[in-house]
């Protein structure tokens, strides 16, 4: 395994990159290498290079089934990729497992809503919490002083956690009884209490009504402010990517088609064709 | 906020108050200081019977509802908890001869039991807890068969301190003989009683509601929950799993100890049965809750006994009580009647709680 030892010389992969300039002499939060990965053969992600600065909103885009989903799932290590690596904050994680990259700083929402529905809002955001306040299972059962101390602390980060989309009031309902928004609101806590360096969010919007993705919009760009995070967020609704992400990536058959800014993204013809189809010869 | 926490702890609370309030009753009766009130000769016997089975099915419900893993094997890890609860304590018995040690015996013997009920839960766990699906099922039930064969064969006899053992013995081992293969165990002394089984019941309940009321407990619902999300917030699935599991065996084993030192037993009594019958008691008080646990296990173990008198119907009527209460545990009616009766009583607590205001 190699370890990359440079933070600065960021630009020694200029191609890849869509980075902002004020994250240009940062280390990258992420970065990934030709990755890949096939499934019997059918290359669901290829040769997909990509550089994410340590405060950056990115987005990735692309028509149903260009492998948006699954380039996901390669970056948080729910699958292994066939070829290429992945870096998270400067460092390699091949043959690392979901917990692992965790503990690495990727977190992540997902398109299908996966909360833990029988438990309370506040014991949800305590599970993102599970690694940033411990204490041993021997101080729960005996409930020594250990125990009464990290769960206050718990409580309070909780609290604190879910004041960010004003949901503190509904910290002990049930999180499977909430209504949609509120339940990926929810999940996008949860991801934020793991203390992530980079955020994935997969469709933050979906089932979302204008106004709510509005507020989304502005929610975001808050989160990313206050913790100072990266965030990359797959999205079907245009004016929120267009909206707020500082590099766009398109993926059109597990390939990028595409990066740049929302305006240079607007006008390429490649992507043009991806969403739209060909013009007409004549 | 702050009510949820002292809703949990008041139910917790409750559990404990039942199980402690039952513990003076059968106390009382057993003392006989009031007129009428006695308890029968049959029920005092399975006073500690009553205790293992709680202790029993509060275990399994920690694998079956909390952590979701179906186990089909509870009564392998009964057994061995029992056996090695007899040798712990029978060895202790005949190293030290004069002294008067019967406490310390039985401590060393649950204890015992315990440890060695869960360290056969973790090698189990090892491999099987990796996988997603009902693997565990399988592999408990296989487990459950091999450990009632393989004490089939063991011998195990005690002289003066020194443990002999053997494995498919045609001559007798020396000493006195305390496992003997397929037969009954022998000259055990009866350690266990009612106030240590109760002290036990406790133990579990502390262990287990502690448990689930804490982080780890946390972690282990969310992996039953939703896998994928729990490891990708940094939960280490198979790890809080196997905590479960290892916790749900060793509490096995302590009660097979204690259950080994009350009768005689034979490795026919921990055979697919008897895990069943503990499945039937957490389905039965509800999958997941601790109470129903408790509550099920009592009334599922007292009941064949009450039923004596129908003969040989006993079973028949055994098998029809326990359908009868699965369609009324579903039923809207009866749950519409349960919900008005503590709605009565909650609000019966609030004009009390006004009352001490004003």
């Amino acid at each position: 395994m190699t370890q990359r030892k440079s933070t600065t010389k960021m630009v020694a992969y200029p191609s890849f990159s869509i980075v902002p300039e004020r994250d240009i002499n940062k280390r990258p939060v992420l970065e990934t290498r030709h990755l890949g990965i096939e499934f019997g053969g059918l290359k669901a992600v290829e040769d997909f290079n990509l550089t994410i600065g340590s405060t950056e909103i990115a987005g990735l885009i692309g028509p149903n089934g260009a492998g948006k989903t699954t380039v996901f799932n390669l970056l948080t290590k729910v699958y292994q990729p066939t070829t290429g690596t992945v870096l998270i904050d400067g460092k390699e994680t091949s043959g690392m497992n979901t917990v692992q990259a965790n503990r690495l700083g990727v977190a992540r929402t997902s398109q299908n809503i996966r909360l833990f529905g029988n438990m309370s809002v506040e014991d949800n955001v305590r599970i993102g919490l599970h690694n940033q306040i411990p204490y041993n299972m021997f101080a729960g059962i005996l409930r020594l002083p250990g125990y009464w101390k990290q769960e206050k602390k718990q409580h309070e980060k909780a609290l604190e956690l879910l004041s960010i989309f004003d949901m503190q009031d509904m910290a002990s309902a049930k999180a499977g009884s909430l209504p949609y928004g509120a339940q990926r609101r929810l999940e996008i806590v949860r991801a934020l209490a793991t203390n992530p360096k980079i955020l994935l969010l997969d469709e933050p919007a979906a089932g979302m009504n204008p106004h709510e993705t509005e507020e989304l919009m502005d929610n975001i760009t808050k989160i990313r402010d206050q913790f100072q995070i990266a965030i990359m967020l797959i999205e079907h609704d245009m004016n929120l990517v267009m909206g707020i992400c500082e590099g766009i990536c398109v993926l059109n058959y597990g390939r990028i088609i595409a990066k740049g800014t929302a305006s240079e993204i607007q006008s390429n013809p490649t992507v043009i064709e991806a969403y739209l189809g060909k013009k007409k010869e004549g | 906020m702050k009510r949820k926490i002292s809703k949990t702890f008041i139910n917790n609370l409750i559990t404990y108050a039942i199980v402690i309030i039952a513990f003076f009753i059968c106390k009382l009766a057993l003392s006989g200081d009031i007129e009428g009130f006695k308890m029968s000769r049959s029920l005092k016997g399975q006073l500690i019977p009553i205790c293992v089975y709680i202790v029993m099915a509060v275990s399994l419900n920690l694998t079956v509802g909390i952590s979701g893993e179906l186990s089909l094997g509870h009564a392998g890890f009964m057994s061995i908890g029992a056996y090695a609860g007899i040798v712990a304590s029978q060895w202790l018995g005949s190293a030290f001869p004069e002294a008067n040690i019967d406490v310390v015996r039985l401590i060393a013997a649950l204890i015992s039991g315990g440890i060695a009920a869960g360290v056969a839960g973790f090698l189990i766990g090892i491999p099987v807890l990796r996988l997603r699906g009902d693997y565990l099922a399988i592999v408990t039930l296989a487990f459950g068969e091999i450990i009632r064969n393989l004490i089939n064969c063991l011998y195990v006899s005690v002289e003066g301190g020194t443990l002999h053992t053997g494995f498919l013995l045609t001559s007798p081992l020396p000493g006195k003989k305390i496992i003997a293969g397929p037969m009954n165990t022998s000259g055990i002394d009866k350690l266990a009683s009612f106030d240590a089984a109760f002290v036990v019941v406790l133990i579990a309940l502390f262990v287990v509601l502690n448990l689930i009321n804490s982080r780890s407990g946390r972690a282990i619902m969310a992996s039953r929950d939703n896998r994928i999300a729990a490891e990708s917030m940094g939960v280490n699935v198979t790890k809080y799993k196997m905590m479960a599991f290892v916790t749900s065996a060793a509490l096995a084993g302590i009660a097979g100890a204690m259950y080994g030192l009350n009768t005689s037993i034979e490795p026919k009594k921990f055979g697919f049965d008897t895990s069943i019958l503990i499945l039937v008691f957490v389905v039965l008080g509800g999958i997941g809750s601790i109470r129903g646990s408790v509550i099920a296990a009592t009334l599922l173990t007292v009941l064949p006994e009450v039923l004596r008198e129908f003969g040989s119907y006993r079973m028949l009527v055994y098998a029809i009580v326990l359908i009868l209460v699965m369609l009324a545990r579903n039923s809207v009616f009866v749950k519409q009647i349960l919900s008005i009766v503590t709605g009565c009583i909650k609000l019966i607590f609030k004009r009390s709680r006004r009352g001490e205001a004003s």
